[in-house]
């Protein structure tokens, strides 16, 4: 047998969707993360309720990155309809776990093959009988936990977690996982080099996802109003508003802060967003591609209108219905453009769940200080994958509810204010919201067009004057959005520009193109759009700057060229979308590709 | 800016007449919308509506210009086309002190907006809901809308083959809490109705046929002044008594002849019968009386159908006595230990 591996392998699991697998899969990535042990987990999951297949695969990772693979060194098939993919995916020295009902034939000698009895001890399992299937699949926990060396405690708080304590559950679950692993101490003989051990590496850390990170970070940010349509992979983002907001936003006497609706469609939870924008509160909708392109009327007149609104699309993989369940970053170009005529919109790039959280509260800051919509980008690998990420942390800064104007700034201002007019010299004009009972608060809003006192008027010079005022005021958003993080090293050749979920991959492709003899690299991670000064100097500072992205077209980097248009030929394009997360790989050969050019 | 105003002059919020003006109509002259803007702008008077207390909403069309034709003192949205149901669902949440009054014209309500209109009703939004039918799109010069009678003939478009929508039926099937439909030429009973509508505790649905004088004005199109005239059938005579009027109802009317409906603020709707009895609190009655009405070709008018005791959208949620947009920082940011605890509840 081959030296052991420790810590730096995948894991992938196949199953059939439906078959109550999650909860086994993700009862393993939370046992390896209380190990210590860095890990990712991917739900490679179809459009479906029940019946397709799915797989789960979970990355170990000693050093730390957290992106996904397209190797896999242990594959445990429990689908017939996918084993004999399944099998051929195993990589030579591998392992393969397969439940020995599945009556297919295991042709590979490259590598260990171990049978599971899973319907014998599922049947062997002290649960009614309904649950028998659900609980079958804690039989892989268990055998994994014995040939991998998983720690049974970790294993027991994972079960703990995910049954929120309830004894009965977590009783019967951890005896399937006991007999299991017992069978497999008595019958199976380790004949593979993957183990896990326990190490230090995740302390500091808790797991989430990025929707429940974006709820609760909308709810430190104080929202007010949230409507939203379901749509996968955004619908557990509104829902996390529902399970938390309860729980984090009642007063003394137990009066809500807050109301969620769910909407009949995605035309109405933006209209509804814009309502209560208009009306003061702080407002958002959730939603994806399909979603996106249903609000677009909406977003063009909350450009125009200039009403503060937060978006979130968890994107996914189009166009059209395209792959529902599957990731990419394709909606950058519409959102961007989002609206007919001239707009503009702000755009915020997340690419941990912690930062989920933080622009969860910072996409309202922004959006009430500009007066106008601000979309947050996430996408489903963010969205619906558990990540070990930082703690959430507290916002930094006071609530900045933008300039509104009340009844006793009126007074003061003896009634007389314009809405629509540039009085700071920021392009930023001031509001009153509905419910101020100043005799001179109200004014009539609008997507048609209108003078500074918010009068219709088809006049070409009032018209124009107001779009270049709130050109001045995108140009103000450049100088409020959150900055790139930029990592440099000593000579390098040239520059990566990345943003959201492809960040594990980048950061560990910079490693491999080293390791692989290719140029050192310089990193800068965008977070925002409109784009920071920073930006045009990392660009300028390089030779070559490649632009990562996970969509077809290159997105981004249209963007950029279009915004930066004379630093335009040092953008090179790395896209890719297949659906799936990048790897590092992928990113390091798409690299390497072009400098060998 | 309040007017000064002759003190002999003011209702009794204090204001004059010009408190409730807006901005001169942009409207063909003799259109039916003007008259109803007229009427809102007389029934907030004399209700003694502070026009602070009350948002305007509109889609697109010319129904939904005329918000800008009165109230001046409100605050208005004039929103998408088809999408005022949604833009004032979402306002609606941040003063429920604040009442909605939105007006729709059919196009914006039956054909682009029905999805809108159908949930914004079926959730008991608080919310006056003017449709301003004419049966004909005007700013686009002409088109049929989703009202258009079967056999219309419009200049340029030819006969219309589809069945008509029905605007009150369809707030009905959508389970509206007050449903009445009015003719513009018709001022006295739209007035009644109207405050009765701006007083109603959850969606009012006011379907007016409001004449279009430059495209379908034709003697015999259903949506004209003369067909409405000719053909309109009360449902009763109807007269609403603010909650702070004190009259005694006895002693005006003759018993028997007066139904009084009690509106959740108190106030009452006095209906004296016509020709027939009708009590406009049976739904079923409602649906029954739109059908006669319907194969009979008669426009009925009045008050079709009222439920006081339905909560309303806002009434569902449990919000504080201060109005959800004057919350702070210290309200709507939880304290920093709760996410000590979230982040421990994380895994």
């Amino acid at each position: 047998m081959a030296d052991q591996v420790v810590n730096d392998f995948s894991v992938t699991i196949a199953t059939v969707n439906g078959s109550g697998s999650q909860t086994a899969n993700v009862t393993l990535l939370r046992a390896l993360f209380k190990m210590g042990i860095p890990v990712s987990g991917k739900n490679l999951f179809p459009s479906n309720i029940q019946g397709l297949p799915t797989w789960y695969t979970i990355r170990l990772s000693k050093n730390g990155h957290l992106a996904r693979r397209d190797e896999h060194e242990i594959v445990v098939a429990l689908n017939p309809a996918s084993f004999g993919r399944d099998l051929a995916a195993v990589l030579p020295g591998g392992a393969f776990f397969y439940a020995d009902d599945i009556q297919q034939s295991v042709e590979r000698t490259d590598i260990a093959v171990y049978p599971m009895p899973v319907k014998a001890l599922a049947r062997a399992a002290d649960v009614s009988a309904n649950l028998r299937d659900y609980i079958a699949n804690m039989v892989y926990v268990g055998v994994l936990a014995q040939m991998l060396g998983i720690d049974l405690g970790a294993i027991q708080q994972a079960l703990d977690f995910h049954f929120k304590g309830k004894e009965a559950p977590v009783k019967s679950n951890l005896g399937v996982v006991q007999a299991a692993r017992d069978w497999a101490a008595e019958n199976l003989k380790k004949s593979d080099p993957y183990m896990c051990e326990p190490m230090n590496a995740t302390d500091g850390y808790i797991m989430s996802d990025g929707n429940t990170a974006a709820a609760l970070g909308a709810i430190y940010g104080g929202v007010q109003f949230a409507a939203w349509y379901p749509i996968t992979p955004a619908s557990s983002l509104a829902e996390s508003l529902n399970v938390y907001l309860p729980q984090l936003r009642k007063t003394a006497n137990d009066k809500q802060t807050y109301a969620v609706l769910q909407a009949e469609d995605e035309l109405s939870a933006i209209g509804m967003a814009v309502g209560a924008g208009w009306a003061g509160l702080r407002a958002m909708t959730s939603t994806s591609g399909p979603g996106v392109s249903l609000m677009t009327e909406y977003a063009g007149l909350a450009y125009q209108a200039e009403v503060p609104i937060v978006v979130w699309d968890v994107q996914r993989t189009g166009p059209s219905t395209g792959l529902p369940t599957r990731t990419a970053q394709g909606d950058l170009t519409q959102v961007y453009f989002l609206g007919h005529g001239d707009s503009q919109q702000v755009m915020l790039l997340p690419a941990s769940v912690q930062e989920c959280f933080e622009f969860g509260w910072r996409a309202f800051d922004l959006a009430e200080r500009l007066q106008a919509p601000v979309f947050v980008m996430s996408d489903l690998d963010l969205g619906m994958n558990q990540w070990m990420t930082r703690p959430f942390e507290y916002p930094g800064q006071p609530m900045d509810r933008g300039k509104v104007l009340w009844e006793k700034d009126l007074e003061e201002l003896n009634g007389v204010w314009a809405r629509y007019k540039d009085l700071d010299g920021d392009g930023i004009p001031y509001r009153t919201v509905a419910g101020n009972r100043h005799p001179a608060a109200a004014y009539f809003t609008r997507g048609t067009g209108h003078d500074e006192h918010a009068q219709y008027s088809e006049d070409p010079a009032t018209w124009e004057a107001n779009l270049a005022r709130m050109k001045k005021k995108y140009g103000t958003a450049r100088t409020l959005v959150p900055k790139p993080v930029i990592d440099t090293l000593q000579g390098a050749e040239i520059g990566i520009l990345s943003f959201g979920s492809n960040d594990p991959a980048v950061e560990e492709a910079r490693i491999l193109l080293n390791q692989a003899g290719g140029p050192q690299s310089d990193y800068l991670r965008l977070r925002a759009l409109p784009c920071t000064q920073e930006v045009s100097e990392f660009i300028k500072s390089h030779a070559r700057v490649y632009i990562v992205e996970n969509n077809r077209d290159g997105q981004l980097r249209q963007i950029l060229s279009a915004a930066i248009p004379d630093q335009a030929p040092r953008l090179r394009s790395a896209c890719h979308a297949d659906g799936l997360p990048l790897t590092a790989e992928w990113v390091r050969d798409a690299i390497l590709a072009q400098e060998e050019d | 800016m309040t007017t000064p105003v002759n003190p002999a002059q003011v209702n009794r919020a204090g204001l004059g007449r010009a408190d409730y003006r807006g901005q001169p109509s942009t409207l063909c002259q003799g259109c039916g919308h003007n008259s109803i803007a007229n009427q809102v702008v007389n029934v907030a008077y004399e209700l003694g509506i502070v026009p602070e207390n009350i948002m305007k909403f509109s889609g697109i069309g010319c129904s939904s210009k005329s918000p800008a034709y009165f109230l001046n003192r409100s605050f208005g949205f004039n929103g998408l086309h088809g999408r005022m149901a949604s833009l004032a669902t979402g306002a609606l949440f941040a003063d429920t002190s604040v009442h909605a009054l939105g007006v729709s014209g059919d196009g914006d309500t039956a054909s682009i907006g029905m999805g809108g209109f159908k949930h914004l009703i079926r959730r008991n939004a608080p919310m006056t809901y003017i449709v301003e039918n004419n049966g004909v799109y005007g700013l686009t010069k002409g088109q049929f809308s989703a009202t258009a009678e079967v056999g219309l003939n419009l200049k340029h478009q030819g006969t219309n083959q589809y069945m008509p929508v029905d605007i009150c039926m369809e707030a009905l099937a959508a389970s509206a809490t007050f449903v009445a439909r009015s003719f513009a030429g018709d001022p006295k009973q739209l007035k009644e109705l109207l405050k009765a509508a701006l007083s109603h505790n959850g969606i009012a649905v006011l379907d007016v046929i409001s004449p279009c004088v430059t495209f379908n004005n034709q003697e015999n199109a259903f949506h004209s002044y003369s067909w409405s005239k000719d053909h309109s059938a009360p449902l009763h005579e109807i007269s609403f008594i603010p909650k702070l009027a004190e009259i005694r109802l006895e002693e005006e009317f003759e018993e028997g002849t007066v139904k009084e409906v009690t509106m959740h603020d108190g106030s009452v709707i006095l209906i004296k019968k016509l020709e027939k009895e009708y009590d406009p609190t049976s739904r079923a009655n409602a649906f029954q009386m739109i059908e006669e009405a319907t194969a009979n070709n008669w426009l009925v008018t009045g008050l079709i159908y009222i439920n006081s005791e339905k909560p309303t959208l806002t009434d569902l949620y449990h919000l504080p006595e201060t109005a959800l947009n004057r919350l702070g920082e210290s309200d709507l940011r939880p304290a920093r230990t709760t996410l000590e605890r979230i982040n421990a509840l994380m895994f």
